[in-house]
């Protein structure tokens, strides 16, 4: 009978500390746990709502109106794509990280009840949070295959390079968003400052992620190099160049690549290294 | 056979530190601060567990008792991998499920069904198990009318049965249970514990905290009793039970930290004294006056924790207290009735007349009754019926 539970490892020893790894194999036990937080988070997100689902289409829609109109009042470039699909192409991506940050770097808090009262491995908490934000970026993808297609003699669409490139772009965030969410949740669980500090963070990155604007604007080819730092500057290149038709400069999502790698590790380490304590911090 | 867990040497150390709040999360400026300046909080090490070890054979039923702050609940967060030891190991060869509260992830706007899945996913549960035994939950709960409401919606009483019924359900070889039958109506706990008889009677092992002594007893062979963070005795549940309820018997005592001229009491202190329903309260108390004072008398007060009044009892009716600069002690002796398990207080009034006042101290110490004076009783003692139990019998 208890063979069906997929609690832990059978044999196994409770010591001070603990070996530093991504702990992998215990995520894979956990999976159902970490199924369903997800499908809670999904479910409680748009439960009560009178529209339901189709907030997560109707979030970056309207915002996506409200930069065309900006962007077109302003005179914004938005190089050789239509205003509406070179910021939604960009804003879906962004609200994966957006989204997915901002309730990873307070799921810790906001799973206190459960952490301080049951064991399993933390990570599948801000795991759940990058899930649930994919979910969204599927629901608005519909979209976006719409506006691929109303405007598709104005792009330069290959399939193929599409399909290749959109995948790639798409792990990009993901890393990033799980980097950067699991790292801020380790902190915030500690500096409840952070509970401050990551919205309008997020707030601040979005202006510095060429969403809203090409990063041609910058002539000054340094800037275009700081810019690269953030680590949503190769996801949105990459993904808007599947159907732009523009060359990008590779040494620069080269960067932008590196350091969402690096956000993802320090992330992962910072949270295994502390996640032993948050029980007692919680 | 090895045993199924064993417990070596575990320490559990908590830093107190001594700032304004005593949270223990920082902010950004505290731990800024402390990076530029040294000592700005005093920190104090606080062993909750120190030096914890026993082995569990399979199939056993271990209790695990002691007062408030022995430990007991560190222990089982620390055995169920919720917080890590500071020094020492555990080995544990089962599968372990702790059950630290019931209703874990509960959320309110999900519904019934969709509670149970999760808690059941929390608790350890595979999704195909809980969709074996998801009938047999609902029925055990007796809430399947509202299945599919959202948990917002429920009583509380309800959102416990369905709870506890997720639980129940629960297949682990190790389950490790703290408080949580202390909830729930008297029937419920009742269909509860005979639960978990079935599941130890199954050959799993059971690590049972409670303060309810009586469900220790019957459900647990052997009992460890903790105090303040060690292991204090540990063998047969019935000895090591009737051990604590005698170290439960003794009050606490009282001080006159800024003693006046006029007559006043020095000290009291309380000690309880035989079975019940024939205990005896001693009273120590001490007089002292640097004023002349008219030969007194003494009343005292029984209250109980909610302030409601047990009653008052005068040793002698003719003032009989004198005393000057030098203390003078006195020994009281109070007959008690049959008193319903509870906290209780005394206060002491002394004056030399019925209307003279010189020293009264409201509730100044207390004492602990752990059992029933009616042994035996299984169900349990309500603050509503009154505190004093008078006993009776069948005549005829």
């Amino acid at each position: 009978m208890s063979s069906k539970m997929y609690l832990c490892l059978v044999e196994y020893e409770i010591k001070p500390h603990q070996k530093l790894n991504l702990g992998l194999k215990e995520i894979w036990l956990y999976r159902e746990m970490l199924f369903f937080f997800t499908w809670r988070d999904i479910k409680v997100k748009y439960k009560q709502t009178a529209l339901g689902f189709a907030w997560a289409i109707l979030q970056p829609l309207f915002l996506m109106v409200l930069f065309s109109l900006a962007g077109a009042a302003l005179n914004i470039p938005s190089e050789t794509l239509p205003h509406p699909l070179f910021t939604y192409s960009a804003l879906i991506l962004w609200m994966i990280f957006s989204t997915g940050v901002t309730t990873a770097g307070n799921s810790m808090l906001s799973n206190a009840n459960i952490i301080r009262k049951i064991y399993f491995p933390r990570l599948i908490i801000p795991i759940s949070s990058v899930l649930t934000s994919l979910f969204d970026f599927l629901m608005a993808f519909i979209v976006f295959v719409g506006m691929l297609i109303y405007y598709h003699d104005r792009i330069s669409f290959e399939l193929g390079k599409f399909l290749l490139i959109a995948p790639v772009s798409i792990i990009i965030t993901v890393i990033s968003t799980f980097g950067m969410g699991s790292l801020l949740s380790a902190i915030t669980i500690k500096y409840r400052d952070f509970r401050y500090v990551t919205p309008y963070l997020v707030q601040v990155l979005m202006f510095l992620t060429p969403v809203i604007y090409p990063i041609s604007i910058f002539h000054f080819t340094g800037a275009r190099y700081i810019l690269a730092v953030n680590p949503m500057y190769s996801a949105v290149e990459l993904f808007r160049s599947g159907f732009n038709g523009q060359l990008l400069d590779m040494r620069l999502v080269g960067i932008s690549v590196f350091f969402a790698l690096l956000f993802f590790i320090v992330g992962i380490y910072y949270f295994r290294k502390t996640e032993a304590y948050f029980a007692d911090l919680a | 056979m090895k045993p199924i867990l064993e417990i070596r040497d575990i320490s559990k150390r908590f830093l107190i530190q001594h700032n304004k709040q005593g949270q223990a999360y920082m902010s950004l400026r505290e731990s800024l601060s402390v990076l530029f300046k040294r000592n700005t909080s005093t920190q104090e090490d606080f062993y909750a567990l120190k030096n914890v070890s026993f082995n569990v054979e399979p199939g056993e039923c271990i209790g695990i008792i002691g007062k408030n702050g022995a430990g007991k609940s560190t222990l089982l967060k620390v055995l169920s991998r919720i917080t890590p030891p500071t020094t020492g190991s555990i080995i544990s060869r089962g599968r372990m499920a702790s059950l630290l509260e019931v209703g874990t992830g509960f959320h309110p706007e999900l519904t019934g069904r969709e509670n149970v899945f999760l808690n059941g996913s929390i608790l350890g549960m595979a999704r195909k198990e809980i969709q074996s035994k998801f009938d047999e939950i609902i029925d055990f709960s007796g809430t399947e009318k509202f299945l599919d409401t959202p948990l917002k919606f429920y009583s509380s009483g309800m959102q416990l049965r369905l709870a506890f019924s997720v639980a129940a359900f629960l297949e682990p070889e190790i389950m490790v249970i703290d408080e949580v039958l202390a909830v729930g109506d008297a029937e419920f706990q009742k269909k509860c514990i005979g639960k978990m008889e079935d599941v130890n009677k199954d050959g799993r092992t059971i690590l049972f905290v409670s303060h309810d002594l009586n469900a220790v007893m019957r459900l647990c062979g052997t009992t460890i009793l903790l105090k303040d963070g060690s292991v204090s005795a540990t063998g047969e549940t019935g000895a090591i039970i009737s051990g604590y309820l005698n170290l439960g018997k003794t009050g606490t005592s009282w001080e006159q930290v800024h003693p006046k001229p006029s007559p006043h009491f020095s000290k009291i202190s309380l000690e309880v004294k035989g079975q019940q329903p024939n205990l005896i309260l001693n009273i120590h108390f001490g007089v002292q006056c640097t004023l002349e004072m008219l030969p007194s008398f003494v009343a005292f007060d029984i209250s109980n924790k909610m302030g409601a009044k047990v009653g008052q009892s005068i040793p002698i009716l003719k003032p009989f207290i004198v005393a000057g600069k030098d203390e003078k002690e006195y020994l009281a002796e109070i007959d008690l009735p049959g008193l319903i398990p509870d906290d209780y207080y005394i206060g002491a009034w002394m004056g030399p007349h019925y209307h003279e006042t010189y020293d009264w101290q409201h509730e100044c110490v207390e004492f602990a009754i752990t059992e029933s004076p009616q042994k035996d009783r299984t169900y349990q003692h309500t603050q509503t019926l009154g505190p004093i139990v008078p006993i009776s019998r069948i005549v005829e």
